[in-house]
């Protein structure tokens, strides 16, 4: 007599699909939860007829479930940070609206320390963010900034 | 308890584009009871009465097609329209495709051969045996009728014993009288109590 067949998918997927969302929101948050749930059923629906052992279907989809998690974590790192603009022309006027004439003296910077004040300080963005918009290191980052301050305070002087 | 229908129907469509929803299943309410409805991209595969145990149902499945098995209405919806139709006296003739991959090769001669006997006629084992060039085959013909695989679309009611006395059939006698009586057109009102055990 041959070994039981796998049950049909849809039992499994009827079984789990709650407690591996409810998994997902927690790892990945509410907003990604349901990509990385239809990627892991996809990838569990797709290995199915190859999977030997159907006693611990649980453990399984969790272990599916944890890989696509870090995946979406990865993704996230490496997802270009969102920068006010990279391109210094074009954000000429997002510069704050201020009277004083520094954003005219910042507007006179070399293109890199201008680059790298706008964002620091108009754009508000960390160092890692920087560098990143920048594509360049981040002490490269503080470097520029540093001498754009200290060339605007000579100015201004 | 499961998830929101908008995530399975999202997970079905996503399944379907990626060629991974190898059997669609649904079921259906018709005169001869609830009827378990299997469909690969092929074609219709299957037809369970409700005398058929379920699981011992998506079990043979599972084994000689796929266990990638998921309740997908949709695939199914031409063959309920055209099972609904026929169940109503408005449609003789099945046009929906069908996937034979049940059945080995002397079974499937046989139910294609049995598929050509016309709405309201009837054939005998040994005329539907000498049609498939097995003419001392009757009793194979009748093993293979009674593992059709989709019953009422592969009209096996309509193979009788020579003699006109009924015969057998997997869904049980009482269905196979209802199908000859619904196409050789005895008045509906005589039909009730339609079968479904």
């Amino acid at each position: 007599m041959k070994s039981t067949a796998l049950p049909p998918f849809q039992s499994v997927f009827d079984e789990h699909a709650q407690a591996l969302l409810t998994f997902l929101t927690g790892a990945v948050g509410s907003s990604e939860a349901e990509d990385c749930f239809q990627e892991t059923m996809l990838s569990a629906l797709r290995a199915y007829p190859r999977l030997g052992d159907a006693s611990n279907l649980r453990g399984w989809l969790f272990t599916i479930a944890r890989r696509k998690a870090t995946d979406t974590h990865r993704a996230r790192a490496r997802r270009p940070v969102p920068v006010a603009d990279p391109d210094p022309g074009a954000a000429l006027d997002r510069y704050p609206d201020t009277d004083d004439g520094l954003w005219d003296q910042v507007r006179g910077l070399p293109v890199k320390q201008r680059k790298a004040v706008v964002l620091r300080f108009a754009g508000d963005r960390s160092y890692p963010e920087i560098a990143a918009a920048m594509s360049t290191t981040q002490d490269s980052a503080r470097q520029s900034v540093h001498e754009g301050l200290k060339k605007l305070r000579r100015e201004l002087r | 308890m499961t998830v929101d229908q908008a995530v399975t129907t999202r997970f079905l469509e996503r399944a379907e584009a990626k060629g991974l929803l190898d059997v669609a299943v649904t079921t259906m309410d018709s005169p001869l009871g609830t009827l378990l409805l299997m469909a690969t991209p092929k074609g219709l595969v299957r037809i369970a009465f409700e005398s058929e145990n379920r699981e011992d149902v998506f079990d043979e499945v599972a084994r000689q097609l796929s266990p990638r098995i998921l309740e997908a209405p949709r695939r199914l919806d031409p063959v309920r329209r055209e099972l609904d139709r026929y169940f109503a006296g408005t449609l003789r003739d099945f046009e929906v495709p069908i996937d034979w991959s049940l059945s080995g090769s002397f079974a499937r001669k046989v139910l294609r051969r049995t598929a050509r006997i016309p709405y309201g006629s009837v054939a005998s084992y040994g005329e539907v045996a000498v049609g498939v060039g097995s003419p001392r085959g009757a009793r194979a013909v009748g093993n293979a009728l009674g593992s059709n695989p989709i019953p009422v679309v592969v009209p096996c009611h309509r193979v009788v014993l020579t003699g006109g006395a009924i015969g057998g059939y997997g869904g049980g006698l009482p269905r196979k009288r209802w199908l000859l009586a619904l196409e050789t057109g005895v008045p509906a009102t005589s039909r009730e109590g339609a079968p479904t055990g």
